[in-house]
């Protein structure tokens, strides 16, 4: 009797160890799972860091007012000239040449998707949009180079071999899926209420769509359209492959230019001396590269707080 | 004001329907525009470069000679290059994502991992280039190998598998969870027996995605300094004289298909056009078909699965 409550007690506190294990081993786990979302800001905090600690070495050299101010990009020359603003105008012009394709194709092609598509059309739709968004960039740079250039210049014959503007319209085709598919998103997620609210007043389809479903899913569209400038800011190889790699201070989108992206792509293909100033320039250019998609996200988030449609 | 006469109304009416009609008409030209580059983008490279889907062309190594260069070193180092990335971003990115959804507590610790995750995502994908030469190649001093690419390519598509794994996640039900726990299992062991399995279909979506965007991935891996011409392969495990080790070629410098096509589009003599449409069009089949197959992933398990 007494022995068999011994063995009793044994087992028992034979479980309770085995739990207490169980319970160190789930800690463990729990740590273990937490370091891999962890890595998501050590990601970030590497990024900072890098950018930030080789401009410092490059700033040490050359002033942040030249830096702005100069007209020249001329890092590799003997007479070294450190403009910014050059690549940045490349930059600037190429995403605007961009966006002023994408951004109308893509709300017409999420507002018909949304409001005018029937279920199927949309079930067909939607995939081939988003094979366009998986092509590789390097391939629109193909593209770019050796079928919109040519095509463009039978329009324009003055048109060189290396353009912001046939860069820009690729580069507006490769972001259309972002833009619909995101935005369409949005739109679907408007109640239907509205929608039957706008057409019980004697609303038209595409009345309703833009005063009634357009406005109420603003916050999301304008979600989408950030990511799109990010996108184009950011894009690299087709600009690198299409608009020439050329330093130019221009508005012009006829001409060539490099951007922030392409010139760190020539850079990284020759092979510059770890340390050099010349290797300090493309993570100064990645700096500011960094920075201009920072503005233009806390622009997005301020529209996205402003225009926030409760229902 | 005036009430409208009945003629006034139906012209009104008719008004809004050509309106209606006419936008109709513009959103099927745009959807067409998209449909159409798709199309000339294939049927150009497969026009211009079918003379070279030969045995050779994907045997035979880079060249200066146009018509006898090939791809192999560059899908060779493709392959490789995503084994790293898939090795190292598919474990990382699912547990994350079971982090986020079964364990996180809602605190700013987690808030700021969230808010961290959706900002990477508009991280331009060279910064991340810039990221690996300081930190993969330099700091840790990974050099310009296989190892530094896949592991760049990792961190650019971690985001990715994260997101797809906490959808998955979360479309299933809490009485999954509950019964499990009702028997006795751990946390963990819900998870790990329970959750995981069933998300498996929509996890492993994400990962082909995140695989099919790192495949065509070309600015972060030109900026760790990839080389453009490459004649030899990764030393292959216990080859070679004297034997190379199990893992020798995560070392190797290397190429891949979208730097050998960029190498190619680069190039003045319009020989290499063509070698540039049949690497592309390899590459864009081998995009195409990975997203081909995530799509029809998520279709089949949208219609199977009801809870």
């Amino acid at each position: 009797m007494s022995a068999n409550n011994a063995s009793d007690l044994h087992t028992v506190s034979d479980r309770l160890a085995k739990n207490a294990m169980r319970n160190v081993s789930e800690r463990l786990i729990e740590g273990l799972l937490f370091s891999a979302a962890a890595v998501s800001v050590l990601t970030t905090i590497g990024i900072m860091y890098v950018l930030i600690s080789e401009s410092i070495h490059f700033f040490a050299n050359v002033s942040i007012v030249d830096f702005l101010t100069d007209t020249q990009w001329t890092p590799l020359f003997d007479d070294a000239h450190f403009g910014i603003m050059v690549l940045v105008s490349g930059t600037l012009v190429s995403s605007a040449v961009a966006l002023l394709v994408a951004v109308p194709m893509g709300t017409i092609i999420a507002i018909y998707l949304s409001e005018f598509a029937n279920g199927k059309v949309r079930e067909v739709a939607k995939p081939i949009l988003e094979l366009l968004g998986g092509i590789p960039t390097i391939v629109f740079g193909y593209f770019a180079l050796l079928m919109v250039t040519p095509l463009l210049q039978k329009l324009f014959p003055e048109l060189p071999g290396f353009s912001l503007l046939s860069a820009g319209l690729v580069m507006g085709i490769m972001i259309v899926p972002y833009i619909a598919s995101l935005s369409e998103d949005a739109m679907r997620s408007v109640p239907m209420s509205l929608r039957e609210g706008a057409y019980a007043l004697g609303s038209t389809k595409l009345y309703t769509a833009i005063h009634v479903v357009v406005p109420a899913a603003f916050s999301g569209i304008a979600a989408a359209y950030i990511l799109a400038i990010s996108r184009a800011v950011g894009e690299t190889m087709i600009l690198a492959v299409a608009a020439g790699m050329q330093p130019n201070l221009t508005w012009n989108p006829m001409e060539p230019a490099a951007t922030i992206t392409s010139y760190i792509v020539q850079v990284a293909l020759g092979d510059l001396p770890h340390g050099s100033i010349g290797y300090q320039t493309i993570f100064a250019a990645g700096l500011t590269l960094i920075l201009i998609t920072l503005v233009f996200n806390i622009l997005g988030q301020w529209l996205r707080a402003k225009f926030r449609e409760n229902y | 004001m005036q009430p409208l006469t009945t003629e006034q109304i139906r012209s009104l009416i008719a008004k809004g329907k050509l309106r209606d009609a006419i936008f109709k008409g513009l959103g099927i030209f745009c959807l067409a525009v998209a449909l159409l580059v798709i199309i000339l983008l294939v049927s150009d490279m497969v026009e211009k470069g079918s003379e070279r889907f030969t045995v050779d062309f994907f045997m035979n190594f880079a060249s200066r000679h146009a018509n006898q260069a090939g791809i192999l070193s560059a899908w060779v180092g493709s392959l490789l290059v995503m084994t790293v990335t898939a090795l190292a971003a598919v474990p990382l990115g699912v547990a994350a994502g079971v982090y986020l959804e079964e364990y996180a507590k809602r605190n700013w610790i987690t808030e700021i991992i969230e808010i961290n995750i959706t900002n990477l995502a508009a991280v331009p994908s060279i910064v991340y280039g810039l990221l690996a030469l300081g930190i993969f190649v330099y700091q840790f001093g990974f050099g310009q190998s296989i190892l530094s690419a896949g592991l760049t390519l990792a961190l650019l598509i971690l985001p990715i598998i994260i997101v797809s794994t906490r959808e998955a996640i979360r479309a299933i039900p809490a009485m999954i969870r509950e019964g499990s726990m009702a028997v006795g299992a751990t946390r963990w062991q819900t998870c790990r027996y329970h959750i995981i399995p069933y998300a498996m279909p929509g996890i492993l979506t994400g990962v082909i995605i995140g695989l099919a965007r790192a495949i065509g991935e070309t600015a972060p891996i030109i900026t760790i300094g990839a080389l453009t011409f490459i004649a030899f392969l990764p030393p292959a495990p216990f080859m070679g004289e004297p034997a190379a080790g199990l893992f020798d070629w995560v070392m190797a410098p290397f190429t891949v298909m979208p730097i050998q096509i960029f190498n190619w589009t680069s190039r003045p003599d319009p020989a290499f056009e063509v070698n540039a449409a049949a690497a592309g069009f390899v590459l864009m089949a081998m995009v195409l078909s990975m997203n081909g197959i995530a799509i029809y992933l998520r279709y089949k398990m949208r219609k199977n699965i009801k809870w």
